[in-house]
């Protein structure tokens, strides 16, 4: 096909003619039919029902059908504080979800153990463990920050490529979407973050 | 309701060689408690809970407390021998007061509707002698309460009917709502604007020399 | 192997297999992070183990770090469906150690804004409760409906849906905006009909009915010794309500009645929440129709480096899931010696095997949604 421009398009839809790319094709039928896992860990997880009710409705973007099982969702929303207790078994059930799978880090919890930063049984953040893919700040986010950042989601599944480098995990072999569990240590995890996903910054005790 | 020191006295009488002491509590309210010997605590906890006058049939909270070893200097006068002659000298000694957990009991009664009475239960020391009587036999609220205290504190109750950790997983070493209890490491720990909490957190890291602290 | 699943061979060849399954932590009818190791014979339940942690956030060893005033956002995040009830329950502690009045007016606010959390606490609880019967969903779509009016109300008082952070040592942190009595009027003006709406649907349902009466009986008793507050509680019978008992705050100038269960079953407890919201809105009618002019905060009191004399306190309230009670002990610094919840969620979860045995699985999803827990304040 040679390439057509946009104006061309965009006369030929008005005429009930619809032309485009199998790629964008995919994609907007991918993008459109996020399944979450229905999987809330704390005070986030409330908002995160909120918004799939009446009055917000994630329906309209096509995330109203929240799967119990992992094996059948796309996309984990981490919704709430994630504790050294409960760390393995998010990544457990991240491992259990199918290619093409998402994370929305929800809150600064998720992001990076917010106002309970300090404790001795939360996790700093669960990108030490798992790839995120959209930030939502907020302590907790209202719903429409939910339904902003399940938008930006969609956004980045449209920018997806079916070849290349960019092409979706379950277009590719070479890599792998199995990340390792975390194990209890004598009084942290074992080990404390995921090299593969994340590196320590070198910390800063000047000037405290 | 009797006021902790009849309370006391009434226990007493039922069981003289126990050891029943009120805690005065400065603060506004005046909930006084007491202060009970290991030894006779379940007697004592089950006559509370029996006697008709006071009918607590209901252990509200169940908490601990650590308090670890206080270095306490204080002034004394000893006489001492100087030259020959006999003087009054005033020495500044130092002195370690034993640290403890304590165990800290609020019960209420809801048959009476009165309350509350507060028993504290102390451990001998904060190391190797940390079993207390448990009160589970006699208040079942008391069974996941303790277990916490175990999990968060360190104290062993005897008799509880399943002693495991509560909040942390099994393998878990320390007792980390203990005052000494150092958290693993970690480059994001942030600092809050004040007093131990800013010690804390000018903390050096292993092997890094002290920073010094600001005036 | 399914993992989390695991059976245990019985000497006896003809009685079977004893099957052991882990339910949780993440599970679609636990009500958040919550766990239990389950013994089955069949389909009846011999042994059920609680297991908790899984949200445990060190609200207690933070709080000792951090200054009283700062303890009071962190105290929204233990139940968080109640924060303003988790607000209150707090301040009075505070008072109590410190001894600060609180003037008329605060009260009154402190009233109304405690029932209308109660009005949301229940409504929300009845409809994950019917959503763990398997009624996806409807009710619980309702039930939003109207915990967003309230909400609404929260946000326009305090600035925030869910997190308030509005009481403080000796009042509350700010007046009343104009016009949102008004609003509030509007809101309990239609509560009345959505309790109908909400009771004609569900409480003569032959599927609720089938589900929930007889299921998960508490004794009395045993309610009494296990030290289960709230409507648990009652439902077992036992008339005990701090709004009564105690008449902290103004409650011994409202009518109000406090509604007790006969059976203590799962039907009790769901009826007893329903009772309860009427109740509330009696409350809310007369605390609005008094409320007072004046001031919202005590003088006298200090929320930024409050340092108290050293002493210790206990203040308890009731909080819609029952005696949520704040134990402070004070050395005269910044931040208090000892900080402790008194979680009533975690201690109603005491009697949750006595509840279970002998029953379904089923029944035992149904007897922890009846319940009411909030692993926030389970696991602090
Ligand atoms: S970010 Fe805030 S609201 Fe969300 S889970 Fe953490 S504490 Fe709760």
């Amino acid at each position: 096909m040679t390439e057509a421009d946009e104006k061309t398009i965009q006369d030929l839809r008005r005429s009930g003619i619809l032309l485009t790319t199998l790629e964008d094709l995919y994609n907007w039928g991918r993008s459109n039919s996020v399944w979450p896992l229905q999987f809330g860990l704390a005070c986030c997880a409330i908002e995160m029902i909120a918004a799939s009710m009446s009055r917000f409705d994630i329906a309209r973007f096509g995330s109203e059908v929240f799967r119990p099982s992992p094996r059948q969702a796309d996309l984990m929303i981490v919704s709430g504080t994630v504790t050294k207790k409960m760390a393995p078994q998010v990544v457990r059930l991240y491992n259990q979800m199918p290619e093409p799978k998402y994370v929305i880090a929800m809150g600064a919890c998720a992001i990076s153990g917010g106002p309970f930063k300090q404790g001795y049984n939360v996790l700093k953040g669960i990108d030490r463990y798992i790839p995120v893919d959209v930030h939502i700040p907020g302590c907790p986010p209202r719903p429409e920050a939910l339904l902003n950042g399940l938008m930006e989601l969609q956004e980045k599944i449209r920018e997806q490529n079916l070849t290349g480098e960019n092409r979706p995990h379950h277009l590719r072999s070479d890599v792998s979407g199995e990340f390792p569990v975390p194990e209890f240590g004598a009084c942290d995890l074992e080990p404390p973050s995921n090299p593969a996903v994340w590196t320590p910054p070198e910390p800063i005790r000047e000037g405290l | 309701m009797e006021s902790a020191e009849q309370l006391r006295d009434r226990l007493l009488a039922a069981f003289p060689e126990a050891r029943v002491e009120v805690l005065a509590n400065p603060a506004p309210v005046a909930q006084h408690s007491l202060i009970i010997g290991a030894t006779h605590a379940v007697q004592i906890a089950t006559l509370l809970r029996d006697d008709p006058d006071l009918a607590f049939d209901y252990a509200s909270n169940v908490t601990g407390v650590d308090r670890p070893d206080q270095e306490i200097k204080e002034k004394v006068t000893v006489k001492e021998t100087v030259d020959g002659e006999e003087k009054e000298v005033t020495k500044e000694v130092t002195r370690t007061e034993p640290g403890y957990l304590e165990a800290v009991y609020h019960l209420y009664s809801m048959a009476k509707r009165h309350g509350p009475v507060i028993l504290r239960l102390r451990t001998e020391n904060r190391t190797d002698k940390v079993t207390l009587p448990s009160l589970t036999p006699v208040w079942r609220s008391c069974e996941f309460q303790e277990r916490e205290i175990y999990d968060l504190f360190g104290i062993v109750f005897e008799d509880h009917p399943d002693l495991r950790r509560l909040l942390m997983w099994d393998d878990f070493e320390g007792h980390p709502m203990r005052k000494d209890y150092v958290e693993p490491d970690d480059y994001e720990w942030e600092p809050t604007p004040h007093d131990a909490v800013l010690i804390k957190a000018k903390r050096p890291a292993d092997g890094e020399e002290a920073a010094p602290l600001a005036p | 192997m399914i993992p989390g699943v695991s059976i245990e061979e019985k000497t006896d060849p003809l009685q079977g297999q004893i099957l052991e399954v882990s339910m949780g932590p993440h599970h679609p009818s636990t009500h958040g992070v919550f766990r239990m190791d389950v013994k089955l014979d069949g389909e009846r339940i011999v042994s059920l183990k609680p297991v908790f942690g899984y949200l445990h956030r060190n609200h207690e060893k933070i709080a000792e770090d951090v200054s009283y005033l700062g303890s009071i956002p962190y105290t929204d995040r233990l139940d968080y469906l109640c924060s303003l009830t988790n607000n209150w329950a707090y301040c009075l502690a505070v008072e109590k150690l410190s001894g600060f009045e609180i003037p008329e007016r605060a009260e009154y606010i402190r009233v109304i804004v405690g029932e209308l959390t109660r009005l949301v606490n229940h409504t929300c609880l009845m409809g994950f409760f019917v959503q763990d019967l398997g009624a996806m969903g409807t009710p619980l779509m309702y039930a939003f409906r109207e915990r967003e009016k309230i909400l609404d109300l929260f946000e326009g008082l305090t600035g925030a849906r869910m997190m308030c952070n509005y009481m403080r040592f000796g009042g509350v942190r700010c007046d009343l905006p104009v016009g949102w009595i008004d609003e509030v009027k509007k809101v309990i003006a239609a509560f009345p009909r959505f309790l109908d709406e909400f009771e004609s649907l569900l409480t003569q349902n032959e599927i609720l009915i089938a589900r929930a009466q007889g299921v998960g009986v508490l004794s009395k008793e045993l309610a009494i010794n296990a030290g289960i507050t709230g409507p648990c509680l009652r439902a077992s019978g036992v008339g005990h309500d701090l709004r009564k008992v105690d008449a902290y705050s103004i409650y011994s100038r409202f009518d109000f009645k406090v509604p007790i269960g006969a059976h203590g079953d799962c039907y009790d407890r769901f009826m007893i929440r329903l009772l309860e919201m009427r109740e509330s809105l009696k409350i809310l009618d007369q605390a609005i129709a008094a409320l007072p002019s004046g001031q919202i905060i005590d003088p006298k009191a200090k929320s930024r480096g409050l340092r108290p004399k050293a002493g210790e306190a206990y203040g308890r309230i009731e909080a819609p899931k029952g005696e949520l009670g704040f134990y402070l002990i004070s050395e005269g610094g910044p931040s208090p010696y000892r900080y402790r919840v008194r979680p009533p969620s975690l201690i109603n979860l005491t009697v949750l095997e006595d509840m279970c045995l002998g029953g379904t699985v089923a029944d035992a999803i149904a007897t922890l949604g009846s319940i009411d827990i909030v692993l926030g304040e389970v696991d602090r």
